[in-house]
């Protein structure tokens, strides 16, 4: 018998939009999608569903199920974890999941994690990159009352045990629990492997399984925000650059220098 | 129901600077209504903290001992301080975001059912409701937010390092000192701490370094990196770099400045082929002055620099590096 993995990820905004296309409507506290620049699986989610896969390729897995809470999900985006190798995609998609909160969002991946039954371990990426929060994955493993480990750059399994890397700043810590667990992945794991063709075209004969919050017996009460958003800006900076021009680059460099000088900067 | 409660940590050297800027934060929240700031120590070095965690600003120390405490496991320390929360039961707990801080936070808030509010950099207290409004970097920094708690519950922040500047040691404050046992049972360590590995960095250490010289994706490859580091040993600095960088192998992930890598704060940070994405910009915005050197005349690096250079590095650099060296020697 192998393991059975939930990934959990999430569809955000390209992080790579260029900061001049990134708006805020300051009506309604929301960021403006940019024109022609289709959303992304959280990158961080990416490194999660590749820790599932190489898990997959070393040890036993039986299944990789992947699941997703939203709203307007871009089905060829949210396919992407399916092509790359998962076995199934699992949609929770209503207009009642607020995108801020983190305790509804948590509260509701918990009842579909439920609903799907058996798990040994859930991977989530260590945070969106939209509200930078990472608060869901240590929600989740409080209200499912699993132990959790945040940041792993690397992910063992044996004998129902975990071993991770935790990634630090200076360096990591190994850290060890049963399973099942909850596991934050970093970008430290290494890259996402590319989709290939036949993933590609298995990913495409796959349905997504959708549930409404209707279906995990979630109510208005169980959704209230414990966090509310009063307010969304763009900061703005009045800083001038001051550009060091000469006869040719070279000359640019040097000149550069001797201002930096001049300020007592260096 | 009233108070501030600040999560404490401590290191080898005694008081860690993030609990004496949580110690500067729960004043200011405090000038307005009159709470206390207690902060929980945790384990065998917290009696040798207490008083400078008064001097810093804490009303009252809770010196938190148990068995358990004596390994730093993170499910024996959120215990530890659930502990204390029933004690003192404050509107507001305060943690850093450090290693620790920013998983037992989320977790704690989350035992509660309350709300969590991760990375401020700024927090105030409105004056209607009497509740906390904190600012927080979202989108990697593109835009700020403003967030608040509904309700009458606890109210959790986990607070960006080097966000507060902590208020100098004042000795003549006087404070509790509180001896507590919170009694853990073994069984809540479910994940444990097996082993730490530290990788030394030579020389200056980037997050204290006051001078640093990044490098990004323009850069084109590893080789470059020589450059810099001899940039960086003419001026007594450390050498840094973006996430795609480290990503891509072309430096060890110990560089990555950024919202998910380092924070530093140099007098003065030199970025070569540093694009200036918004997720870079989080772990360098408070560099005193930014440098930036890159192709690209609309990069959003120049956005946040003082000086900059428009120009292939190949061609800017060398002379650049010859130069900052006479003058240095001279």
């Amino acid at each position: 018998m192998g393991i059975k993995i939930v990934v959990c990820v999430k569809q955000v905004m390209d992080p790579e939009t260029p900061a001049s296309a990134f708006k805020v409507d300051s009506d309604t506290n929301k960021v403006i999608p940019a024109q022609g620049i289709p959303p992304v699986v959280n990158g961080f989610d990416e490194n999660a569903v590749e820790a599932a896969l190489r898990l997959k390729d070393s040890t036993e897995v039986d299944k990789i199920t992947v699941i997703s809470v939203g709203n307007n999900f871009v089905m060829d985006v949210m396919k992407k974890p399916l092509s790359m190798g998962a076995d199934e995609l699992i949609l929770v998609q209503d207009e009642s999941v607020s995108e801020l909160d983190a305790f509804a969002t948590a509260t509701t991946l918990a009842k579909a994690i439920e609903k799907v039954g058996e798990y040994d371990l859930i991977l989530c990426g260590r945070q969106a990159s939209d509200w930078d929060q990472a608060h869901v994955p240590l929600g989740l493993a409080e209200l499912l009352g699993l132990p959790s480990i945040t940041l792993a750059q690397k992910v063992d399994v044996a004998d129902g045990m975990i071993s991770i890397q935790r990634s630090l700043t200076d360096g990591y810590e190994v850290v060890e629990s049963q399973l099942p667990a909850v596991i934050t992945v970093s970008n430290e794991l290494g890259e996402p492997r590319y989709p290939n063709l036949r993933g590609i075209m298995q990913a495409s004969r796959k349905t997504p399984t959708i549930w409404s919050a209707a279906d995990l017996g979630l109510d208005a009460e169980s959704l209230s925000p414990r966090l509310t958003l009063t307010e969304l800006f763009i900061p703005v900076s009045d800083k001038r650059v001051e550009i060091i021009e000469g006869e040719d680059e070279a000359d640019a460099g040097r000149k550069l220098a001797l201002r930096l000088r001049e300020e007592k900067l260096i | 129901m009233g108070g501030i409660l600040v999560f404490g940590e401590i290191g080898q050297n005694g008081l860690q600077s993030i609990t004496s800027e949580l110690l500067a934060a729960a004043r200011g929240l405090s000038a307005g209504s009159g709470d206390e700031v207690t902060v929980a120590l945790l384990g065998s070095g917290a009696d040798a903290a207490s008083q400078d965690a008064i001097a810093r600003g804490a009303d009252k120390v809770y010196s938190v001992q148990d068995p358990l405490l004596e390994d730093p496991q993170a499910d024996a320390q959120l215990g530890a301080f659930e502990a204390v929360c029933i004690e003192v039961k404050p509107s507001v707990a305060l943690f850093g975001r450090t290693p620790v801080g920013r998983d037992l936070g989320p977790r704690l808030a989350f035992r509660h059912g309350v709300g969590v509010a991760q990375d401020c950099i700024e927090m105030t207290t409105d004056s209607a409701t009497g509740r906390v409004v904190a600012t927080r970097p979202v989108y990697g920094g593109n835009a700020l937010a403003k967030v608040t708690f509904p309700g009458d519950g606890m109210q959790v922040l986990v607070v960006r390092p080097k966000a507060v500047e902590p208020l100098g040691a004042d000795s003549s404050r006087t404070g509790e000192v509180v001896t507590f046992n919170p009694g853990l049972d073994p069984s809540i360590v479910r994940a444990r701490l097996v082993q730490t590995v530290r990788q030394e960095s030579e020389g200056v250490r980037l997050e204290d370094a006051v001078v640093v010289v990044g490098g990004g994706r323009g850069i084109g490859g590893a080789e470059a990196f020589e450059m810099l580091h001899e940039l960086a040993r003419i001026l007594g600095g450390a050498v840094g770099a973006s996430r795609a960088v480290c990503d891509a192998g072309w430096i060890d992930h110990s560089y990555q400045v950024g919202l998910t890598g380092k924070t530093i704060t140099p007098d003065i940070y030199i970025t070569v082929g540093i694009s200036g994405a918004s997720q870079h910009m989080a772990g360098c915005a408070a560099s005193k002055n930014i440098v930036a050197i890159n192709r690209d005349a609309d990069a959003n690096i120049f956005k946040a620099a003082s000086f900059g250079v428009v120009g292939d590095w190949k061609n800017v650099m060398p002379s650049f590096i010859e130069t900052v060296r006479e003058l240095v020697n001279s």
